[in-house]
């Protein structure tokens, strides 16, 4: 098990190390290629030629890139200090980077922002787990039923539907029409019952798009699985139908759930921009989207490793509950 | 069976039927009848559009709510350039002299604010003195000195670390660039910017190298705002500006939300300008624009703290059933399109006319949202609200008038006289971020094509508007023959509006806003009189002129003076709209009904 450990960390840490490498050149290599100067993208609109410069000198964008890169390592572990225009500015480690539009530390800028969008990603998964699962495993077992045929009805125009349009519709019926959910977000330390309505309606749609996924992927596992000969030994040895499903069936039927949990888990945490959008959750779905829209390349990076480091360690989770699900797995 | 099946159906028909009928009822809801006469609360339709609204009943007290799509560029005077963080900045600086706190033009004008009086002006419009009041505090309590303005203003000089805000005084005071800035001063007081003196705490000398008659309204601006040397976190200050203002940053997240409550230590004798009706001012940042409209008619929020007008959803909703809580005031910006001379064949006047009177003006201001959302249709390049405008009354094109849906017979006229009797091809370049600017692009494309003149689209990056169109190498390799674009005055003068556009040395390699790359003794000439002109009339009288130089060089095709429609809670008393922020609210002095 500890070696397993090992070998997965170590591949992780290799798989990040890469996704910098790649994203280094995406927004430092690529736009010099293209012939634009990367330092443009930092600094405002109608920039001063002295303030081009000095984004150039503070991020050193005229090293080779594998030396910017080398900076940006070291600032992980020790902190970094830019210097340029007769300015100084710390970036404590882990340093992230820096967003010189807003003044800001990226570390800072995503501890804060990644509570609301691991809450939003976490109480979704809940929901669409809770209603996706029982609605697949009803459906399969009363295959053919209204219940399974309108179950199946609702999953398929739950993966039809945008969010954007199911967030704007419950929004329009659900706070502004009937005022029965303020979809407003408040912090949790300021309100808790403030910040569960407001997170309720969020929730609710993102779960709405998962669970149908969910529901039809739990149907037909379970439909596989009950055809299965241990299920006919289960029930041929006697024993109850609630317990064939629950210990037997269930079993088998969660591990590819699982795995889409945790790519899904990974990459909601990562930013569920349509959501943050939608409701106007200060996630980091929303950061990003700002810091895209602001060309933020230092926001974008953060995020950008963020996401990545959600989706394998999400990865990492699921590989390891498959040994404790599936007796047949072995982490060797 | 069969029988049992079909009433099993017809049932499940009728209860999905059901269904989606209760969700269109509540979605429907949401609001009464219209409250166009101003019921509920509501001062009534335009009733602070140039127009103070139920000043009488603003009242001490409560929690002023902005509601924004938009945080601003930096909250940092020097470094702020977008017009609503001008706007708001008044809660917490304070200059020599600002806007008049009146509604309409005569916000635009210059009222003494820290200085005892405007300035006298001297040695042949090139000296300006100012004095400041007694009692002028900081947050802290010590008192605001000249030498505090002088710094404040110094740090226009640093554009390596507070760079993106305006320049203009910069220009004006030291053309030749010689200050390093206060960051790289040697002084041991960091004050050694020598076009300005500061003899004593109380009293301020501008020198200028050459006068400019504008240049109380370059003290206006944020940027002139003072700032303590001691409190100066450089790059870092706008996220939490040390205030002069009746109020201060209580806290500010990026993009999040942004909070101000009273300084107890401003002194409300010492500020003939401000009110400060309410308690605590906040500003909440959206993403979803939609979103932020609804919370707004709900009642959530009191205004947008953007001002750029309702979106397309909100102004339907808020036209139909809130009207008496919107204003349509103008909003200064022209929306235009602008022809390169660079780029043939533009470089022919003919050319250039014969795009201006083949252009179907109704269907541009249409594709700008119509007279109420996009505004009048655009005659002439000088917004209504700069002094020596003449509005519609100057229409050399007929725009507005007997052509305004384009005349193919002109047109073909003016292409004969530019040697292009069969038309012409021409790329129109376009912000792929802005979808109504692409609407009249595409407007524009099926007039054309009625004279003959074939227009390819080019929807280009957006947030790359400096380094593609304001690259004027650029523009003639990409054969941009229309660009179509927007300005309004950085303060309403036609120095502020138009000296970028139609100033020869304002031509640069990047960053270029002089598009039609104008290079005309004349308007040059009347550039040069109109900044020594000290008189009120006559200045009005060359900004006349030079609009009609302009309009008469056939260099641009207005679409539209723009107009919003901006939504007022009911709530809000002492509501205008001022002139000098462009047809916006006027922020400071805003209040709550109780």
């Amino acid at each position: 098990m500890l070696a397993y450990l090992t070998r997965r960390l170590f591949a992780a840490a290799v798989m990040l190390v890469v996704i910098i490498l790649v994203v280094f050149c995406i927004f430092f290599l690529v736009p010099r290629w293209a012939g634009v100067d990367p330092a443009t993208m930092f600094v405002g609109k109608q920039a001063d030629p002295a303030a081009i410069e000095a984004v150039r000198q503070k991020l050193g964008l005229g090293d080779p890139i594998l030396a910017q890169v080398w900076e940006f390592f070291k600032g992980l572990f020790a902190g970094r200090t830019y210097v340029g225009g007769g300015d100084v500015t710390q970036c404590s480690a882990p340093c992230f980077g820096y967003s010189f539009r807003n003044e800001q530390a990226i570390w800072p800028v995503l501890t804060d922002r990644f509570p609301v969008t691991l809450a939003l990603a976490l109480g979704a998964a809940v929901l669409w787990l809770i209603f996706g699962v029982a609605a697949g495993v009803l459906s399969a077992l009363k295959r053919g039923s209204l219940w399974d045929r309108g179950a199946m009805v609702v999953a398929l125009a739950g993966v039809s539907l945008p969010i954007y349009f199911t967030g704007l519709l419950s929004l329009a019926i659900f706070s502004y029409g009937l005022g029965w959910l303020d979809a407003q977000y408040v912090p949790i330390e300021e309100s808790f019952t403030g910040w569960f309505g407001g997170m309720l309606l969020p929730w609710i749609t993102l779960a709405f798009l998962y669970a149908a996924m969910y529901a039809r992927i739990t149907r037909a596992t379970m439909l596989e699985v009950m055809g299965e000969d241990y299920i006919r030994t289960a029930r041929a040895k006697g024993l109850r139908e609630p317990v064939v499903i629950g210990k037997h069936a269930m079993r088998s039927t969660m591990t590819p759930i699982l795995t889409m949990l945790g790519m899904d888990l990974g990459a909601l945490i990562g930013g569920a921009i349509l959501t943050e959008t939608t409701f106007s959750l200060p996630g980091l779905g929303q950061a990003v989207l700002k810091a895209i829209s602001d060309k933020d390349l230092p926001v974008i990076l953060g995020v950008t490793l963020i996401t990545s480091l959600a989706v394998i360690v999400a990865n990492l989770v699921v590989d390891i509950l498959y040994a404790v699900i599936d007796p047949r797995v072995r982490l060797a | 069976m069969t029988t049992q099946r079909t009433t099993r159906r017809r049932k499940q028909a009728v209860a999905a039927a059901g269904v989606v009928a209760a969700l269109l009822a509540t979605a429907a809801c949401g609001g009464g009848g219209t409250d166009e006469g101003g019921e509920g609360g509501a001062a009534g339709f335009d009733a602070a559009n140039n127009k103070v609204a139920q000043a009488s009943e603003a009242k001490k007290g409560g929690e002023l709510k902005f509601a924004a799509a938009q945080d601003a560029d930096s909250w940092d005077t020097t470094r702020g350039y977008y017009g609503f963080m001008w706007n708001f900045s008044r809660y917490y600086a304070r200059t020599l002299v600002t806007g008049k706190t009146e509604p309409g033009a005569k916000g635009a004008e210059a009222t003494p604010d820290l200085a005892t009086s405007t300035a006298k002006i001297t040695n042949g419009g090139k000296t300006y003195t100012y004095t400041l009041r007694d009692g002028v505090t900081w947050e802290d309590g010590k008192p605001i000195t000249s030498k505090d303005v002088k710094y404040g203003i110094e740090r226009v000089w640093a554009q390596d670390v507070l760079s993106g805000g305006p320049v203009y005084l910069k220009d004006i005071l030291d053309p030749k660039g010689e200050y390093p800035g206060p960051y790289k001063d040697t002084s041991p007081d960091k004050l050694g910017l020598k076009a300005i003196e500061t003899p004593d705490d109380k009293t301020i000398v501008f020198n200028l190298p050459a006068p400019n008659s504008d240049f109380e309204d370059m003290l206006t601006m944020a940027s002139a705002a003072p700032v303590r040397q001691d409190k100066d976190t450089k790059s870092k200050y706008g996220l939490k500006p040390f205030s002069s203002g009746p109020y201060k940053f209580q806290s500010y997240t990026p993009n999040k939300k942004l909070v101000l409550v009273r300084n107890e230590n401003w002194k409300p004798a010492s500020d003939p300008v401000r009110k400060a009706y309410p308690d605590k001012i906040s500003m909440t940042f959206f993403t979803n624009a939609n979103d932020m409209d609804q919370r707004l008619i709900n009642g959530d929020y009191d205004l947008d703290a953007n001002q750029t007008g309702l979106s397309p959803q909100g102004r339907t909703t808020a036209l139909k059933e809130h009207k008496g809580n919107l204003d349509n005031p103008v909003s200064g910006y022209i929306r235009y399109a602008v022809f390169p001379q660079t780029v043939k064949p533009f470089d022919n006047i003919h050319c250039r006319k014969a795009v201006i009177y083949g252009a179907d003006h109704e269907s541009l201001q249409t594709a700008r949202g119509g007279p109420i959302a996009g505004g009048d249709i655009g005659t002439n390049m000088l917004p209504p609200s700069v002094p020596g405008a003449e509005g519609q009354k100057y229409d050399p094109y007929e725009m507005a008038g007997a052509d305004k849906k384009g005349n193919v017979a002109k047109a073909k006229e003016e292409l004969k006289a530019c040697g292009q009797p069969n038309g012409f091809k021409t790329t129109v370049a376009v912000r792929n971020n802005k979808p109504v600017e692409v609407a009249t692009a595409e407007s524009l494309q099926a007039s054309l094509k009625k004279v003959g003149i074939d227009v390819e689209i080019d929807q280009f990056d957006g947030a790359q508007t400096s380094g593609i169109i304001g690259s004027p190498e650029n523009v003639k390799k990409k054969g941009y023959g229309i660009i179509i674009m927007g300005w309004g005055p950085d303060f309403p003068t036609v120095q502020g509006f138009g000296l970028p556009l139609w100033g020869s040395k304002y031509i640069l390699e990047s960053g270029n806003n002089n598009f039609a790359m104008i290079k005309d003794k004349t308007i040059d000439g009347l550039f040069a009189d109109y900044v020594t002109e000290l008189d009120d009339a006559k200045k009005e009288q060359i900004s006349t002129e030079i609009n009609h130089k302009v309009m008469e060089g056939g260099y641009y095709l207005p679409f539209t003076f723009e107009k919003f429609i901006n939504w007022r809670s009911n709530r809000l008393a002492n509501v205008y709209t001022t002139d000098n922020y462009n047809g916006t609210y006027d922020f400071v002095n805003l209040g709550l009904k109780k």
